[in-house]
């Protein structure tokens, strides 16, 4: 479904990702698993197309379609959204009316919004009027972003750190979340760095120093990941020995 | 004021030019319905004719004609826990003329009122209207104040409010000034609030300008009461050639006073211009003021976000935009 070949970003002249190759199959949950710095949060707007992260090389086929120079929204009219880690905050636009907004281009509706905000732990009754600005908590914001993406049904969500700033009781939700994804037909490329959420993806790559290094099951690419990647001093530095594409 | 202000059903003669002030009315927003409902308070002023001036138990609405606008008296009696809004509608319907409106209101100690008001310019080339409104709010008293104006696409209006509020203790004032429909023309919005202790006051404006319309907004508040709370709001989006200026003030005079200014101002198209000062006064050690302001387009992650969910980049800025002056 989705292909990335040699993708590279210079920015500032430094190369954020470079040599970088993923796949990401139908309805598969595949998790980024990378330290902090480590350029996942550029790869997915790199892979939405935000203004700024333009590829310097390589290439992003969706559906055997090159996207790699298409703009944000026909990226997404193909079925390609992001939920940000930091989501945008809107002055004015209730959160049932972002919903709303965020099903018009849906090609099926298997939720109403109201029902992706109650599966986001949101109560509708509570929450369908509130204004989707700096009155909701950083965790709420990141909630309601999940319904909206939810609500749009795409074919291909990229979740950048959803489970940031999430408490712990919580993450069981998040997860449950992801997989209602999955089970509505939609593929999830899964940006973390807690193992434990990246456990739940049918497929794991690691990824280092902006490119992916390993790609593979997700207990084994965890294994890597703590061995190899939480304290090492090799940040932007990849282990080139180690590269192994699926 | 004098014993020719009347109560009026509607002034005689007047049915022709009250239908089109109404649908001008609905235009922007109102309940045209309303305004000839014998439940609710209303002034209906066209021009410097006074078609309506309507009280019910509690809420005196007295209007008086004068050469170049109307003279208003609105007194809501203390106590007085007013049901539904006063519906206000000031109108000019030819394409040139003045209208000068001095409003006074007297909000009662412990009362509690909301006033709707709409101004219509509908056919609007040179039309200049001038409000300019005395309130008093007794002690504990609140009052809501919520303005919409609606132009025409010519954008020949000067609009020059202004308002001098004066809240006792405990009393409460919250302005919603609106110009978002059709092009502005000239505007020059100064209010002028001043706190006496524990009063509260919001004042907040929200304007879209186009082509080649001026916009200046000053908001200002004396915070001169121990424990007076103030927020100075502004929200302007400014497109085409559209120069627009927001002073927001605030004046700490008493102790634990607080005041915020906060101001957004919006640019879409490279020959737009806006500018925001704010200012800020502390007089007293204990009072603490803020202030924010951001201008520029509209924020690259909003905009994204939207286009991210399948919406286009002028899709995308009008549902921020329309958020921002809701």
């Amino acid at each position: 479904m989705l292909e990335v070949t040699d993708l590279q970003l210079i920015l500032g002249g430094k190369p954020v990702l470079h040599d970088l190759n993923l796949r990401v199959h139908e309805a598969e949950i595949h998790s980024i698993l990378g330290a902090n710095g480590t350029g996942k949060s550029t790869l997915a707007a790199v892979l939405m197309g935000l203004s700024g992260y333009q590829p310097t090389g390589g290439r992003i086929v969706f559906d055997g379609e090159d996207i790699t120079r298409l703009p944000i929204s026909e990226r997404a009219r193909r079925g390609i959204t992001l939920a940000w880690q930091e989501p945008a905050r809107f002055e004015g636009l209730t959160v049932g009316e972002y919903l709303r907004l965020s099903q018009r281009n849906a090609k099926s509706q298997p939720l109403s919004p109201e029902e992706c905000l109650a599966k986001v732990g949101l109560s509708p009754e509570k929450y369908w009027k509130r204004a989707v600005d700096a009155t909701l908590s950083g965790g709420e914001r990141r909630r309601v972003e999940l319904a909206s993406v939810l609500a749009m049904q795409p074919r291909l969500v990229i979740l950048d750190e959803p489970d940031s700033g999430i408490d712990a009781l919580s993450i069981g939700n998040i997860v449950d979340v992801i997989r209602t994804f999955a089970r509505n037909g939609s593929a999830v490329l899964l940006i973390t760095h807690h193992e434990e959420v990246a456990a739940i993806a049918d497929r794991s790559s690691s990824l280092c120093g902006g490119t992916i290094l390993k790609t593979g099951d997700p207990a084994a690419i965890a294994r890597f990941f703590r061995n190899h990647c939480q304290e090492c001093q090799h940040v932007n530095v990849p282990i080139r020995e180690e590269v192994h594409y699926a | 004021m004098p014993d020719a202000i009347a109560e009026l059903k509607i002034l005689p003669g007047s049915s022709a030019e009250f239908a089109i002030l109404s649908n001008s009315y609905a235009s922007s927003g109102g309940d045209a319905a309303v305004l000839l409902d014998d439940r609710a308070a209303s002034l209906v002023v066209s021009h410097h004719r006074v078609l309506r001036a309507h009280s019910i138990p509690g809420v005196r609405i007295e209007g008086e004609e004068t050469s170049t606008g109307a003279r208003a008296r609105i007194t809501v009696e203390p106590g007085t826990q007013a049901p539904g809004p006063v519906h206000l509608c000031f109108g000019v319907l030819p394409k040139e003329g003045l209208q000068e409106i001095q409003a006074e209101f007297f909000i009662g100690e412990g009362a509690r009122v909301s006033f709707l008001a709409h101004c219509s310019f509908p056919n609007a080339v040179r039309v200049k209207h001038v409000m300019d409104a005395r309130i008093h709010v007794a002690k504990g008293a609140a009052m809501e104040y919520a303005e919409t104006h609606y132009h025409g696409p010519a954008g020949g209006v000067e609009v020059l409010p202004t308002a001098h509020i004066e809240l006792e203790e405990g009393a409460s004032y919250k302005s919603l000034f609106k110009l978002v429909q059709g092009a502005v023309g000239v505007l020059r919005l100064d209010y002028q609030a001043h706190l006496q202790k524990d009063a509260v006051c919001e004042l907040d404006a929200r304007i879209y300008g186009k082509s080649d319309d001026r916009i200046t907004i000053n908001e200002s508040l004396y915070l001169d009461g121990e424990n007076s709370r103030g927020l100075a709001k502004s929200r302007v989006v400014a497109a085409d050639r559209c120069v627009s200026e927001v002073i927001g003030e605030a004046v700490g005079n008493a102790p634990h006073a607080r005041g915020h200014v906060d101001c957004v101002e919006i640019l879409k198209g490279p020959l737009a211009r806006a500018v925001a000062i704010p200012k800020l006064t502390v007089v007293d050690e204990r009072a603490k003021l803020t202030h924010e302001a951001a201008i520029g387009s509209v924020d690259k992650k909003q905009v994204e976000t939207l286009m991210a969910r399948g919406m286009s980049e002028d899709e995308a800025v009008d549902v921020v935009v329309k958020g921002l002056l809701r």
